[in-house]
């Protein structure tokens, strides 16, 4: 186990993926919600980086590092593509909540009602 | 070819592929199709080598563990390597035809694609005026759109599943799984329907938290074990409390994405959304990815915390999994979505596996059992998705109840689904009877009845749903409807598949004799001295 002064950063670690998890939850905006999962990503992280200080003396173990560069890279590419995902999203429903009714959205074929979440959006 | 040069391949050729697909769009198909072959071919090579000679391990750069990766093949790898490879080939050959034959049919999902051709309110009538004219260009471009992209995400697609087979330590399971997670994803989305698109960024998001999870889960163990690779985790590994909730944890993550009831709320809306092939694709293989881990999470890192309250946890969830699942499936209207309750009922099947080989008697039955289903569920799953997206593309809908006399039209497809469904429900001589004897033998074997009964009526409910289909197929109708022309490789492939997942049945000691290596639980392929 880490001493006290590490144990600070992993209690911060699971702190902020508990956190990063409550908003995944109740949150239904698109944007928060991915925002969410970054919170719970740092969270792992941190705890990555508190148990790699652990070792005797003062070298930090290098592997938990080198799993966190991975996972930021990783965490970098998840967080672009759930982007692009939900502006597609959002530009064919008009929201940018996910809808309990995939269903009914599926048999409508109206278009979708343009919003002000719409407008923000730069049209490519 | 060595074994260092067959692991190289298998995950180095779909890899370059990919890339290559992404730069020459029209040549995609070809690419698959050679991928396939350097593919099948490194996988057989590779399979002969485990045979005659055990485990093969890869360092690659020769650094080794704890700072390097080692690639492992065994005799769980190898199978999984070749359903794989299988699958693959399968896709291949038939996606293009697919999303060619596909623009003729669906003129309504190319307006309703994309923001380009999303229409604000004011313009909306005035588009209406000019769509009729500019349908045509639109669903060319459409079609190229998506099979553009559809090539270079399958190949990664692939990559990342040979390179999760291969893997050999948590971390690194780690990795291919959120590259699995990111290739099946987009390729749901590629659909393009809005349902398609909010199918897939719900899966994206169970998908990115459940990877967080085991993330977390493989950091606690880390800390606790000082290292990842799974064989040196078996020995290092003492129970205690910190591994316990690291072990949950990753459980937790892995059974969210395997889509184990409860938490298989998204796979319906996300198999049943996506294009055909990609339905085949994320039910036959991408599923089992995060099984596979599971598997070589607690029968092969951690044994010693598979306590038989764990066994018999993950056997409950899958037999609710199997009725709820089957009885869902039971009461669809539309044949993707019963299909895709299917699945959600095939994978409890999976997790029966834990009660029944972790136990001596009878252990290795049991895990030969499961996987054989295992094969014999991707191979006739994918026959299933397959088979229809040809009625769908054939009749324009996938609606049951106007599916009536579909098989004058289509007798070759609806004879495949006849043949995958006789393997899902389990009839001999079937692979998926195969699969299904062996787990009931040693359920049987080791007095756990109820995993029987759960079975047993798992069979009878997929039969139901299988018949309700073949019923409609075959009422006689007075006026055979107009089919959309098909092309014949589409009906072909899905047959051959279905035929294979009959036929495995027969090759099953083989399958087991192949995962024997380096398998995790000992014992007897069939109790009562009936193995040589």
């Amino acid at each position: 186990m880490p001493d006290a002064d590490h144990r600070i950063y992993l209690l911060a670690g699971v702190a902020l993926f508990a956190i990063g998890f409550y908003s995944l939850l109740v949150r239904a905006h698109l944007l928060r919600r991915i925002m969410a999962l970054n919170v719970m990503g740092s969270g792992v992280f941190l705890v990555y980086i508190a148990l790699g200080a652990q070792t005797a003396g003062l070298i930090p173990d290098p592997v938990p590092q080198a799993m966190v560069l991975t996972g930021i890279v990783v965490s970098v590419c998840a967080t672009g593509l759930a982007l692009a995902l939900a502006d597609r999203v959002q530009a064919a429903t008009g929201r940018v909540e996910l809808g309990d009714d995939e269903d009914a959205a599926d048999l409508s074929d109206a278009s979708p009602a343009p919003s002000e979440h719409h407008e923000e959006t730069p049209s490519a | 070819m060595t074994a260092a040069w067959a692991i190289a391949w298998l995950i180095l050729s779909p890899l370059a592929a990919a890339a290559l697909a992404f730069a020459f769009p029209r040549r995609g198909r070809w690419l698959a199709l050679g991928t396939a072959a350097v593919v099948g071919g490194a996988s057989v090579q590779l399979t002969r080598q485990v045979l005659a000679d055990g485990v093969q391990i890869h360092r690659v750069g020769g650094w080794g563990p704890p700072l390097g990766i080692d690639l492992r093949a065994d005799g769980l790898s190898v199978l999984m390597l070749l359903i794989t490879a299988l699958i693959g080939l399968a896709v291949s050959l038939c996606a293009q035809r697919y999303f060619l034959a596909h623009q003729a049919e669906h003129p309504h999902e190319a307006g309703s694609s994309g923001r380009e051709s999303a229409p604000s309110s004011g313009q909306e009538s005035q588009s209406r005026l000019t769509s009729a004219a500019t349908n045509q260009a639109s669903k060319e471009v459409e079609v190229l759109h998506r099979e553009r992209y559809f090539w270079p995400l399958f190949l990664f697609l692939w990559t990342a599943l040979n390179a999760l087979f291969l893997s050999a330590d948590l971390f690194n399971l780690y990795v291919t799984l959120e590259l699995l997670g990111f290739a099946a994803v987009t390729l749901v989305a590629l659909a393009g329907k809005r349902a398609a698109l909010t199918a897939a960024l719900r899966y994206l998001f169970v998908s990115l938290t459940a990877s967080l999870f085991y993330l977390l889960g493989v950091g606690l163990v880390y800390g606790q074990c000082a290292t990842v690779d799974l064989p040196s985790l078996a020995a290092r590994a003492q129970p205690g409390p910190t591994l316990w909730v690291a072990l949950a944890l990753m459980t937790g993550g892995l059974l969210a994405k395997a889509a184990l009831f409860p938490l298989h709320f998204w796979l319906p809306p996300a198999h049943a959304n996506a294009p055909a092939p990609v339905s085949a694709l994320l039910s036959a293989l991408v599923v089992k990815g995060s099984f596979y881990i599971l598997l070589r999470l607690w029968f092969e890192a951690f044994p010693t915390l598979m306590t038989p309250a764990v066994a018999q946890f993950f056997g409950l969830l899958g037999a609710v999994a199997i009725l709820w699942g089957s009885v869902n499936a039971l009461f669809q209207t539309r044949l993707k979505l019963l299909i895709a309750y299917s699945t959600v009922a095939q994978l409890g099947y999976l997790f029966l596996l834990f009660p029944l080989a972790a136990s001596r008697e009878g252990g290795f039955m049991a895990w030969s059992g499961g996987l054989i289903f295992l094969g014999a569920h991707a191979c006739a799953k994918t026959a299933m998705f397959l088979t229809a997206g040809n009625i769908l593309h054939a009749a324009g809908h996938d609606r049951l109840k106007d599916l009536d006399g579909i098989t004058h039209v289509l007798p070759v497809s609806v004879f495949a689904f006849a043949l995958s469904g006789m393997s899902l429900i389990g009839l001999p001589p079937s692979s998926g009877f195969a699969g299904k004897w062996l787990l009931l033998n040693a359920a049987l074997a080791q007095g756990q009845w109820w995993w029987v009964a759960v079975m047993l009526s798992g069979s009878l409910l997929a039969a139901a749903y299988v018949v309700r289909v073949l019923a409609h197929a075959f009422t006689q109708v007075e006026e055979p409807m107009k089919p959309n022309p098909i092309p014949p490789v589409m009906e072909w492939t899905a047959l051959a598949l279905a035929l294979l997942a009959v036929v495995l049945g027969f090759a099953s000691h083989w399958l087991a004799e192949l995962l024997r290596v380096g398998a995790p639980v000992a014992g007897a392929i069939l109790s009562g001295g009936a193995t040589p």
